[in-house]
């Protein structure tokens, strides 16, 4: 299931609205009844829309017989889930214990002025969000920072450009190779 | 039954209990704040801390099970400065001047910092983010206010079912409210009032609507009328240091009085008219099913509580149709006291202001509702609580306690002990059973002693009975042998349990009794504060011996009501009565 979903949201052609519900509604369906559901369904519904947007934690409310205020709260307690649409690479910096007092911080700055965004915020031609974890059991390679589901170790500030370029030059690989394929 | 030593005290207390329960057992006291007896004991608010022998910190005794050998100090330095402490932290970041709060009187908050000596504050720093939400006619939140103590969370959720209001956000930043700080008229509240009446700070309110009735009382050119809701004559007392359970009628009545109101009158008026309506109703339904063959919704619900009608609408819409179409006593009075008793003493509807005195802040939303103006202007002006209609007093410079008893005014204020009983859970199926046995059997003796149906009184969550007809007369004759069964809940939650039920052909009833809140109206989320289980039995005796002492207890022999329709309404369920009494439910979303 979780690569299925992993598809979706990197999924290059747009999904109609109907199809994004369509597959929530699978989800929800096979975890209707389940205790400890609301979760891991908005786990995958993020997977699906890329975020949870208003249309999506409503049906999940409604599907899993959840208040609408519970579901809320739980998105907004965890700093996984998002309200608003991300770039199409999340990046993630570490500022946990081990990863502040190495830099992280200083690693934080360097990407917003490279990117100028702030936390939370995404770039203009929605390449890139940014985001702050707080640890992701990584303390042996700090400072750390992710980009999707790819981890940077012991990153320096100078190396921020680097990192971001070398993204953007994958990306444009990626791309590459779809047009051949196509 | 671990027996442990609290205080040097030795208590032996059922398997299950927390320290908590067995300090009060033993008679020693333990302040608390977010704990709320039977209903929530999570150790968030920190406290409730004692100090137990072997651990190395303090313990929050709410949540904590007492076991045997246990050894518990709650009164050492560790545990004074402990609670201290807890309570300066909450009140650092506690927004809100308490000179003019409206719950300065009944703070739970600033009673614990005085019972614990807190003197100057050392803390100082940021506060809670305060937000005002004003959005709906009933009630009013102010975040800035919170405490986060979850009380009015675990009701909302848990006792209610309904869920409009839940933890945001987390840390510092959390804030107590629907969904994405929505306002309240945004999300699905049915306006219950039970996060108001249980909030130990002035977090949640009821929207107070005191200098309207001021407004209105002195201006000379509308007559200014009050009638009060059955529960308030079991509760008002609170507000005068009276102990729960006290019966204040009269004195009740004679402060209404002195504050100016043109005609002092009753809600039990329209409770006994109430009763005329849906046991007609009721009766109707049973003679359609049962004679006429007719697919006609069965089991009838009551339809006298406002919060139980919201609840309908946005959870169970696919049976709005069980609901009984008349409307709650409060605006049955508002309809006919604008129409009939307007053109009685010649006062055109427009320069009528109906004021309603309920335990609800439902009642609030009730009488604004839109469609609730078949007099043609909006039936009831003006809702105030129990607790405001205590403030008002005060506010006047009247001296309740040495007020004399007085009476009601006829016509709207005549009634009887059928309608008292309103006030409590069982009490308008009892009243509806005894008009209802009085049609059929062309009043033959009501099968119960004392005209109480014992199995579905008290405080159990959802009550049943059946009534088995016998010496049915005339029209009813078809219902002679036949087993009437009935159903009664309080609390929403329980509500829901009884319609599970039905929906799952688990149970089959014709007629259900629902009021919104635990205990019924006596327990409102207007009523005066604290309300307890032991409160509540206190007004349920209160109301039930003000019901036995009553000439008159069986609402059809209302000499008032009968002559209401003898003059003006005609038959119970005819035309007139059908466009001033009945009305029509709308479906809503549950999200």
């Amino acid at each position: 299931m979780s690569e299925e979903v992993k598809q979706c949201s990197c999924c290059e052609e747009e999904a109609s609205e109907e199809e994004l519900l369509a597959r929530l509604d699978e989800v929800i369906e096979e975890y209707q009844g389940k205790p400890g559901a609301l979760i891991p369904v908005l786990q995958y519904a993020q997977g699906i829309y890329g975020y949870l947007p208003e249309v999506a934690l409503k049906r999940v409310a409604l599907g899993l017989h959840k208040p609408y205020s519970e579901v809320a709260g739980v998105v907004g307690f965890y700093s996984y889930f998002s309200t608003v649409p991300r770039g199409k690479n999340l990046i993630r910096v570490c500022l946990g214990t081990a990863c502040y007092v190495r830099g992280g911080k200083q690693v934080l700055d360097a990407i917003k002025s490279r990117l100028g965004i702030d936390v939370g915020e995404t770039t203009e031609d929605r390449l890139f969000s940014l985001e702050i974890a707080r640890c992701f059991g990584a303390c042996g390679l700090a400072p750390a920072m992710s980009i999707g589901d790819e981890v940077f170790k012991r990153v320096r500030p100078a190396r921020v450009p680097e990192i971001l370029s070398r993204y953007n030059e994958v990306d444009a690989e990626k791309e590459g190779v779809v047009n051949v394929a196509g | 039954m671990p027996t442990l030593t609290i205080d040097d005290i030795k208590v032996e207390v059922p398997e299950g209990t927390s320290v908590l329960q067995a300090a009060r057992q033993a008679g020693v006291k333990i302040p608390t704040l977010c704990y709320l007896e039977d209903v929530q004991a999570i150790g968030a608010c920190r406290v409730c801390l004692v100090e137990v022998e072997g651990a190395k910190t303090l313990i929050a005794s709410c949540t904590q099970p007492a076991t045997e050998g246990m050894v518990v100090k709650t009164n050492t330095g560790k545990v004074r400065s402990g609670r201290r402490t807890v309570v300066e932290l909450l009140l650092s970041e506690h927004e809100g001047d308490c000179k003019v709060c409206s719950r300065s009187a009944d703070c739970e908050l600033r009673t614990l910092a005085e019972d614990l000596g807190i003197g100057e504050l050392q803390y100082t720093g940021e506060k809670t983010k305060r937000l005002v939400d004003q959005s709906t006619p009933a009630l009013v939140r102010d975040t800035g206010k919170c405490i986060s103590c979850r009380r009015c969370v675990t009701v909302c959720n848990e006792v209610q079912n309904v869920g409009a209001l839940f933890a945001q956000g987390r840390g510092f930043a959390t804030l107590i409210g629907p969904a994405f700080a929505q306002d309240l008229s945004d999300a699905v509240c049915v306006q219950c009032g039970q996060c108001a009446a249980v909030c130990p700070v002035g977090a949640i309110t009821e929207r107070n609507q005191i200098d309207e009735v001021w407004d209105a009382l002195e201006d000379p050119t509308k007559t200014v009328i009050v009638q009060t809701a059955p529960a308030i004559r079991a509760a008002l007392g609170e507000c005068f240091q009276y102990p729960p359970g006290t019966l204040v009628t009269g004195k009740m009545v004679a402060a209404l009085r002195r504050m100016g109101f043109d005609a002092v009158f009753d809600t039990d008026f329209t409770a006994d008219l109430t009763i005329m309506e849906e046991g007609t109703e009721l009766l109707g339904r049973l003679k359609k099913a049962l004679v006429d063959g007719e697919s006609v919704a069965l089991p009838q619900f009551s339809s006298c509580s406002p919060g139980w009608i919201n609840y309908m609408e946005h959870f169970n819409p696919d049976m709005l149709a069980n609901l009984s179409t008349c409307k709650s006593p409060q605006q049955m009075f508002g309809a006919v006291a604008k129409t009939y008793y307007a053109k009685k003493i010649g006062v055109e509807p427009e320069d009528m202001v109906v004021v309603s005195v309920m335990p609800c802040t439902a009642k609030k939303f009730e009488a604004a509702r839109p469609e609730m103006n078949d007099s043609g202007v909006q039936d009831v002006d003006i809702v105030l609580t129990t607790r405001e209609l205590g403030a008002m007093i005060t506010q006047a410079g009247i001296d309740f306690r040495a007020l004399p008893d007085e009476e009601m005014d006829a016509p709207l204020g005549i009634s009887t002990g059928a309608a008292d009983i309103f006030a409590n859970t069982g009490g308008v199926m009892e009243a509806a059973l005894r008009t209802a046995w009085a049609i059929v059997t062309d009043s033959a003796p009501f099968p119960f002693p004392n005209l109480h149906v014992e199995p579905i009184a008290g405080l159990e969550g959802v009550k049943t009975a059946s009534v088995k007809v016998t010496g049915a007369k005339g029209d009813w004759a078809f219902l002679e042998g036949a087993e009437l069964k009935v159903a009664v809940a309080h609390g929403l939650g329980n509500a829901q349990k009884v319609i599970d039920q039905i929906r799952n052909g688990e149970a089959e009833y014709h007629f259900v009794e629902v009021m919104t809140c635990p205990g019924g109206c006596i327990g409102g989320g207007g009523q005066p504060r604290f309300t307890t289980n032991e409160v509540r039995r206190k007004r349920i005796e209160a109301i039930y011996k003000e019901d036995e002492g009553r000439e008159l207890r069986q609402s059809h022999e209302n000499p008032a009501v009968c002559a209401l329709y003898e003059e003006y309404l005609g038959a119970p369920c005819g035309e007139l009565s059908h466009d001033l009494l009945h009305t029509h439910y709308y479906e809503h979303e549950r999200v």
